[in-house]
């Protein structure tokens, strides 16, 4: 009764390992990648100076690293980029961890290297623990764009910021006053009374709404709905029976105008309160179909993916360096300038309303 | 019964080496020193953490607290770093740490008896849950250059990890302290029979303790590596690793229920399983599908050493039957 015949096994196993080897390489992939051959030029060496007017090159090898893969969100995401990269005729590949642990991208990004991607698109998870080897894969002549979640400033070649903050302070207050005729009460249903985010957008609302052309809306209050749904709700419905002239409620936060549009339609306030604010089309459009919302706002995440597979493209061709100040063109989206920082703002927050809904899936 | 399991040994390093060779052929990028590089840095902390569980697993016990020690050393570091302490005081600190968090465990383990398993899952989420009460869910990064560079550096001008060093010397001894030293043969004896092996004049429960106090310090010690590498003290590093460590010892030929297993066995399981998961990525292949290779190959190396004996053994009686006349 020893094991001796484990070495007989031995040949079982291997047999096993390998063919599960062989069987998953063929197997699925998350490649999408069509091999069109070698990398044009396959140049390692970075142009220190712009040249604004080269051309871009095709066959570029763009690999997409989202925090974590089979997330909705990331999944429109990277969607965009697939579009932008078949555009500019690149190679399109995604890959990323199950988890979005600090670290568990890095081996990942050593894996593209060595692939010899041109450009890795990818959202931090940690922006410190993605450093090293980032900075490893540039040594190499690989461009790095960080989207959604920037890496650290040194390690990255370009950001790409989904909207400013300002910018979405003042969407926000430039919906309220169209729904709101230009005057009357409005109130705003943010998340937690900490959150970061959702602060200093309402700091910048409070700032527009102090110029002159917005002295006749009032801001009554900011509650609070804490991002759960049954709190939301309540206290959507309690701004309601508070402030009986209030003509509009904004939600800069997806589960309050969920959760706000959910009472009104289905209340006696439904065609004489609006609501508006920062919502994912597929949770609102009920809402806007049913008349209840008339618009409501927020980037659009394909277009994030499909403008950082231009700008990385623009990068590895030897268009902009991610300087301050430097121009490039993203397909349909128009041209765009890199900002401080090697930062490129996607723009305003998209507006969503009965005309365009049916256009988003996210 | 180092003998007994040398056979186990024999055949997973020999499909270690095949399953290196057939990469190095098939897989593009996967022979390159680069890649060699990060192959080494990919399996640091499960090797490392592979070898005092070794021990462990050999006696009969298990310690699932060692990814949360890593953690917990990881999130000390970064605080402490943050309180402007020298990283020369908190380096001997955090190993400390790891050997305190081990006596826990042996603690409960050995003086009050209670079965390792259920202690140290508790202290899987206690040491895990100190380590968010220390840094939050914040991290720590501006460690000094000197120390991250070494340790994601390479030895002089060639392209051998300078982690390799740790590794090949953490190995070198634990190899040596179980296959050649009384500290071995009693860690052998208790796991076949502790009631055998105190009747020898082991002192199982002071044998056991001393393991956990050494899981825990190694644990501490890949906390402080983990850190450097990634330049990113977090609470949550290397959570889930507890299972990497154990699926690579077990793929190594310890048995599960302890007395029998041989270090070379699992260092080969932890490159087989690094090495796998690199040529596997570099062709492409989906997170699921690799978690799938893993699985099987797991469950292959459980079943294997039982479904052999099986087989054997109902050979043997078929062959003994008396013929029909």
């Amino acid at each position: 009764m020893t094991f001796r015949i484990s070495r007989r096994m031995a040949v079982p196993l291997s047999t096993v390992a390998v063919v599960s080897l062989a069987l998953t390489a063929c197997g699925g992939g998350t490649t999408k990648s069509s091999s069109s051959g070698d990398t044009s030029g396959a140049a390692a060496t970075t142009a220190a100076k712009a040249d604004p007017n080269a051309p871009l090159k095709e066959g570029l090898k763009i690999a997409y690293l989202p925090k974590q893969l089979n997330n909705p969100y990331t999944d429109v995401e990277v969607g965009g980029g697939k579009v932008a990269v078949g555009e500019i005729k690149g190679d399109y590949k995604l890959v990323g961890p199950n988890d979005a642990s600090a670290s568990s991208q890095v081996s990942y990004i050593n894996t593209l290297i060595q692939q010899q991607q041109d450009v890795i698109v990818v959202a931090a998870n940690d922006p410190n623990a993605v450093c090293p080897s980032l900075n490893q894969a540039r040594k190499a002549g690989i461009k790095v764009v960080s989207f959604d979640s920037d890496a650290s400033k040194d390690c990255r070649d370009a950001f790409i910021n989904q909207a400013t903050t300002q910018g979405i302070g003042e969407s926000l207050v430039k919906m309220a006053s169209e729904l709101a005729g230009g005057a009357g009460e409005i109130a705003v249903l943010s998340a937690t009374p900490n959150a970061t985010n959702q602060n200093s957008w309402i700091e910048v609302m409070k700032t527009e709404l102090a110029k002159p052309e917005n002295a006749k809306l009032k801001l009554v209050k900011v509650a609070y709905g804490n991002d759960d749904d049954q709190k939301s709700f309540t206290e959507a419905q309690g701004l309601l029976q508070s402030y009986p002239k209030l003509k509009v409620i904004v939600s800069p936060t997806t589960v309050g105008i969920a959760a706000a549009s959910r009472y009104v339609s289905a209340s006696s306030y439904k065609g004489k309160v609006a609501i508006t604010g920062l919502g994912l089309p597929n949770q609102m459009r009920q809402y806007v179909k049913d008349g209840t919302v008339k618009k409501f706002a927020l980037w659009n995440p394909a277009d994030i993916g499909y403008l950082a597979a231009y700008a990385g493209a623009a990068l590895k061709s030897g268009q902009i360096t991610g300087a301050e100040g430097e121009k490039f063109k993203a397909g349909k989206l128009g041209e765009y300038t890199v900002g401080a920082a090697g930062e490129i703002v996607l723009g305003p927050p998209t507006e969503f309303t009965a005309a365009n809904i049916d256009k988003f899936d996210f | 019964m180092f003998t007994k399991f040398a056979n186990w040994n024999v055949a997973i390093i020999g499909v270690t080496i095949a399953v290196l060779i057939i990469a190095a052929a098939t897989v593009d990028n996967f022979g390159t020193a680069q890649n060699f590089g990060f192959l080494i840095l990919d399996l640091l902390p499960i090797a490392l953490v592979a070898l005092p569980m070794t021990l462990v697993i050999v006696t009969g016990e298990i310690d699932l607290s060692v990814a949360s020690t890593l953690g917990l050393s990881s999130a000390v570091m970064g605080y402490l770093w943050n309180q402007n302490q020298p990283i020369e005081t908190i380096i001997p600190l955090c190993l400390l740490l790891g050997a305190v968090l081990g006596a826990v465990n042996g603690f409960f383990v050995t003086v009050l008896g209670l079965p390792s398993l259920a202690v140290t899952i508790g202290t899987l989420a206690l040491y895990r849950g100190l380590a968010f009460v220390v840094l939050g869910d914040g991290a720590v990064a501006d460690f000094p250059a000197q120390y991250t560079d070494w340790v994601t550096g390479n030895i002089g001008g060639t392209s051998i990890p300078n982690v390799l060093i740790v590794i090949v010397i953490l190995a070198a001894v634990f190899g040596v302290i179980l296959h050649a030293t009384p500290v071995g043969r009693a860690v052998f004896a208790v796991g076949a029979s502790e009631q055998a092996a105190r009747f020898a004049g082991v002192r199982p429960g002071r044998l056991k303790f001393w393991l956990y106090v050494v899981s825990g310090v190694v644990a501490g010690l890949a906390g402080l590596l983990w850190t450097l590498r990634y330049s990113s003290a977090r609470a949550d590093n290397g959570a889930g690793l507890e299972l990497a460590v154990v699926a690579a010892v077990l793929l190594g030929g310890v048995s599960i229920f302890g007395g029998k297993g041989a270090l070379p066995g699992v260092i080969a399981g932890v490159l087989l399983l690094a090495s796998l998961q690199n040529a596997l990525r570099l062709s492409d292949v989906s997170n699921e599908a690799l978690n799938v290779v893993t699985g099987v190959l797991l469950i292959v190396s459980v079943l294997a050493p039982n479904l052999a004996t099986a087989v054997r053994s109902s050979l043997q009686r078929r062959r003994h039957r008396p013929e029909p006349l």
